[in-house]
């Protein structure tokens, strides 16, 4: 069953042409490994899965309608997550803040809203438990952390209102060899709830063993669509860099 | 050299910071500020007998309410990593406005102070429109409405102050219930409904959180080019406000009122623990920065110093409180 369907996306800025036509669609309980060089588009295109950058042409369609009028607030709403590769974190908040950012639980008093700070720090908490990540101190602005750690509370961030689509934009990129694997155990159990995971790695090893797919994004389009199973590692680096005989840099990336 | 003073912290291991760190989460109040006001408090009391007297504590809170209310407004906007120059101007300006509705037009008294803040919501909804539509920075754009804005209140006012505002008006200014000036009453009123809403609500938290990381809140999902654009309205309805008590306190619409009032706003909230360049800030600790630069101004007049030299004691203020925020971001991040 597809959960996501994005059609004929195209996106230039300014004279740079970045994505022109690109095709792909993520299902429920399917991870997608989505590759390709640096600067081949990649977070562009995932950016205008959630709204942040506008396409020039083409359709972003969840569920069966299109998202493409909506708010990056409102596809969150309609859950569309997304890690982002700079991790968008706001670095003088703490980790509840940053988790619950735009979508705080809320207590009424005297017909005013506040911000229900104890819930917040007990579901940030519990949800940092769940996850096993290693943080200092849960009330501590996040820019205080390592990269890993800030990474982790990413990952929380989007993965705390039950999403539908889960992207993952380099989400391993900070992490020590236990986290890694760590993510790539979470990605598993996102996949068996049911929930539709994009991951964007250049740890090629990493998205062959917990993809079920692979699209590689070369000169702005899809330009390959594999099968994980029925893929080497050959295939898909020779996707990445435009054919030809790949067998040595293949080989390089398998040892790494 | 053994007695640097980053040798001495460093003997003290974090007890200090985790008072500090306590201080701001529960309080949103840095404790430096605190200790300023009482260390400045004390050491005024001990040059002048008379500073100590409820008399001369009620002067101070009087003193401080209009400056006070603009320091809220400096806050908010400060601290979503935006800036409002235009703050003093937008004061006079309102109160120009209120007092001529008030008297050429003969308004009654809740038409004229509804005209007042709506004359300096109206300056800020301008001042937003263009900051968050025509994407022009907010210091040219506030910078501009200084000019703009007292400019109008020359023009309207034809130069000249406009006298003679109703009771009714007047006892916003100059109404003493219980002994207890009115700006007071309004002051410490607005200042304890803007603390709840910049720490407790979701208003003032993605205010925050804009300021932190504008990146952060778009991905989040907030609004970031309408939430600027209410900023700087409730920014210029405060500086409104603050012309409505500045105009009623001296009985008239003064075009030149308000003069460089920015200038102390912005060091009070800076003093208080507003970050320059946005993600933190609270209303509480700019009541302190507020009550610092009031007991400084009311020291030194009661020490019989010039004003001039008030003036460059604040200016003098405001660089020293950036120069040590920015040297504990500096200590922090270990450059
Ligand atoms: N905001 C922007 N303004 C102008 N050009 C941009 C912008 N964002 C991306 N680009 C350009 O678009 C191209 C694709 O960038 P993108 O970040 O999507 O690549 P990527 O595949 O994610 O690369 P990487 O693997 O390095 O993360 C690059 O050439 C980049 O310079
Ligand atoms: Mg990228």
């Amino acid at each position: 069953m597809t959960l996501l369907t994005v059609s004929g996306i195209r996106k230039s800025f300014g004279a740079v042409d970045v994505l022109h036509g690109v095709d792909f669609s993520v299902g429920a309980g399917e991870v997608l490994g989505l590759v390709g060089d640096n600067g081949a588009g990649k977070s562009t295109l995932m950016k205008i899965v959630t709204g942040m950058y506008k396409a020039d042409a083409g359709d972003v369609v969840l569920g069966g309608t299109s998202v493409l009028d909506l708010s990056p607030g409102e596809r969150r709403a309609k859950g569309i997550e997304m890690i982002y590769q700079d991790l968008a974190l706001a670095k003088q908040q703490d980790v509840a803040a940053n988790i619950f950012l735009g979508r705080e639980p809320v207590r009424r008093v005297f017909g005013v809203n506040f911000v229900d700070r104890t819930k917040m720090k007990q579901d940030a908490q519990a949800m940092i438990t769940r996850l096993g990540a290693n943080l200092p101190a849960i009330n501590r602005p996040v820019g205080s952390f390592s990269g890993g750690q800030q990474q982790s509370v990413a990952i929380a961030r989007a993965l705390t209102f039950n999403p539908k689509v889960v992207i993952m934009d380099e989400p391993t990129a900070a992490l020590a060899v236990r986290e890694v694997q760590g993510v790539l155990d979470l990605i598993r159990q996102l996949r068996d709830q049911g929930i539709g995971v994009i991951l964007i790695s250049h740890r090629l090893n990493d998205v062959l063993s917990v993809t079920d797919r692979i699209v590689v994004l070369h000169h702005g389009r899809a330009a390959a669509n594999l099968v994980t199973k029925e893929t080497t590692m050959t295939d898909v680096v020779s996707a990445i860099v435009g054919g030809g005989d790949m067998a040595e840099a293949a080989a390089h990336e398998a040892q790494g | 050299m053994a007695t640097s003073p980053t040798r001495t912290d460093a003997r003290r291991p974090g007890r200090w910071a985790r008072l500090q760190a306590r201080s701001i989460e529960q309080l949103h109040v840095r404790l430096e500020s605190l200790i300023v006001l009482i260390a400045l408090s004390t050491l005024m009391a001990i040059l002048s007998p008379y500073f100590l007297s409820v008399s001369n504590f009620l002067n101070i809170l009087l003193a401080t309410s209009t400056i006070g209310v603009l320091a809220i407004a400096a806050t908010f906007v400060l601290s979503s990593g935006g800036l409002d120059l235009s703050l003093g101007s937008v004061l006079g300006f309102s109160g120009v406005c209120g007092a001529a509705v008030a008297v050429k037009l003969g308004a009654p008294m809740p038409i004229a102070v509804i005209a007042t803040i709506g004359a300096g919501a109206l300056a800020g909804l301008v001042n937003g429109l263009i900051i968050t539509r025509a994407f022009v920075p907010a210091f040219i754009v506030t910078l501009g409405m200084l000019g703009i804005a007292r400019g109008l209140a020359l023009v309207i006012s034809d130069g000249r102050v406009i006298y003679g505002l109703p009771n009714a008006m007047v006892y916003l200014g100059q109404g003493r219930p219980f002994g207890i000036p009115m700006p007071v009453i309004i002051f410490i009123v607005t200042a304890i409904v803007t603390h709840m809403v910049l720490a407790y609500t979701r208003y003032g938290r993605h205010t925050l959180a804009i300021g932190d990381s504008e990146n952060a809140a778009r991905t989040s999902g907030i609004n970031v080019d309408f939430h600027r654009l209410t900023l700087y309205v409730l920014s210029g309805g405060l500086a409104g406000l603050a012309g409505l008590l500045f105009a009623t306190r001296i009985n008239s619409g003064d075009p030149t009122a308000g003069i460089a009032y920015e200038l102390t706003a912005i060091t009070a909230a800076i003093i208080g623990g507003t970050n320059l360049f946005g993600g933190r800030g609270s209303i509480l600790g700019t009541m302190i920065g507020a009550l610092i630069m009031g007991v400084l101004q009311n020291g030194l007049n009661l020490l019989a110093v010039q004003s001039y030299y008030q003036q460059m004691a604040i200016g003098g203020v405001l660089i020293l409180a950036v120069f040590i925020d920015q040297y504990q971001v500096r200590k922090e991040s270990r450059i």
